[in-house]
């Protein structure tokens, strides 16, 4: 068995106001060395399958529902 | 006349199905609420439906699957996955079909919005992103109707025309790719594709909070090259009668309101 760690992130250059928003929050709590906070997502699917396969497959799941290519790019880690 | 058959298509987590069903069940059409595994043939067989056999499609609001992953996305890869030659022939039929909030999501999820370079693209040429706000934007909003050109759904919509749709949205910005952005909103304006932008009481394009999200351009409803998919951010299923509007009673009395236009243009224009 595999386990792919698919991470979601917004491209350059895309503006981020769950990120923008957390900072905020995380101020108010009285965190003041804060520079920027970034939201990322990160999905893991256990898969059973060879590593070559699965990294194809994580690719077409990207492609097909995971990550939106306008605004997201993703990274697959199998371990 | 002919009966117009409407499917009103949902999965989980779908809640504007009622709203578009009376939508098109007071402009005289005979619409359906339709699960997609019953298009899908995920269903006993006396449940199960053929997308051929309706004349107008409706993605009706909620949060269709939860919103995971992005609103949108999940309804979007599982009509794609398995219904995409339905879908194409559907539209190059030029049968109208209209995607309201996460209806539009699903459409821009899908491809079939802006659908610049044919009648699906495989990957998403555009996407419905979070508000600038970051917030989730309930309100009137005003729309101002810009396509030059008559289509199935603003038929009785003169260019310049405004109309209050209600908005309620977390993500409904509309982008582009960042490198692309600008020309692709002039081919979008080339191709007579923007349908409603928002504007304020003076009927000026304005910024926060007339419109809800920061979209591009103030977009808030765009078309495809064919004029016959149509999908938007706000509301126009929840302004069917004029005590909807909120400022109905220190107006001039009209039955209906602002949002019929649409259906019954729509129901009319496969008559």
């Amino acid at each position: 068995m595999v386990v792919a760690e698919i991470r979601i992130e917004l491209k350059p250059g895309v503006a981020d106001p769950e990120g923008k928003n957390t900072k905020k929050a995380l101020e108010l709590l009285g965190f003041k060395d804060i520079k920027g906070v970034r939201s990322i997502k990160m999905f893991e699917i256990e898969m059973v399958a060879d590593p070559e396969t699965a990294k194809k497959q994580c690719e077409d799941m990207c492609r097909k529902l995971l990550a939106n290519p306008v605004i997201q790019k993703f990274k697959i880690d199998l371990r | 006349m002919k009966d117009v058959k409407v499917c009103v298509l949902r999965i989980e987590g779908t809640n504007c199905e009622d709203e578009t069903f009376q939508a098109f069940a007071s402009v005289d059409a005979s619409p359906e609420r339709v699960h997609l595994k019953q298009l899908l043939g995920q269903c006993p067989s006396d449940l199960k439906r053929d997308l051929g056999s309706y004349d107008i499609l409706a993605l009706p609001g909620g949060f269709s699957a939860g919103d995971y992953v992005r609103a949108g996305a999940i309804f979007a890869a599982r009509m794609k996955s398995g219904l995409k030659k339905e879908l194409i022939s559907f539209v190059e039929n030029s049968r109208p079909v209209i995607g309201i909030c996460n209806g539009f999501q699903i459409l821009v999820e899908l491809g079939l919005l802006p659908a610049m370079d044919g009648t699906m693209s495989d990957i998403p040429d555009a996407a419905l992103y979070t508000n600038d706000s970051g917030r989730f934007e309930c309100r009137p909003t005003l729309l101002k109707q810009e396509k030059s050109h008559k289509s199935v759904f603003t038929a009785d919509m003169p260019k310049g025309t405004v109309v209050m749709y209600p908005s309620a949205h977390a993500e409904g910005k509309l982008m582009f790719p960042k490198e692309k952005e600008q020309k692709m909103l002039d081919r979008l304006l080339e191709n007579d594709q923007v349908v409603f932008r928002y504007v304020d009481p003076d009927g000026e394009y304005a910024g926060y909070p007339w419109c809800p999200n920061g979209s591009l351009h103030n977009i808030a409803g765009i078309c495809n090259p064919a004029g016959n998919v149509l999908g938007m951010m706000p509301h126009p299923e929840r302004v069917l009668r004029r005590e909807t509007h909120p400022d109905w009673t220190r107006e001039e009395w009209k039955e209906d309101g602002d949002g019929l236009s649409m259906f019954r243009s729509a129901v009319r224009s496969v008559k």
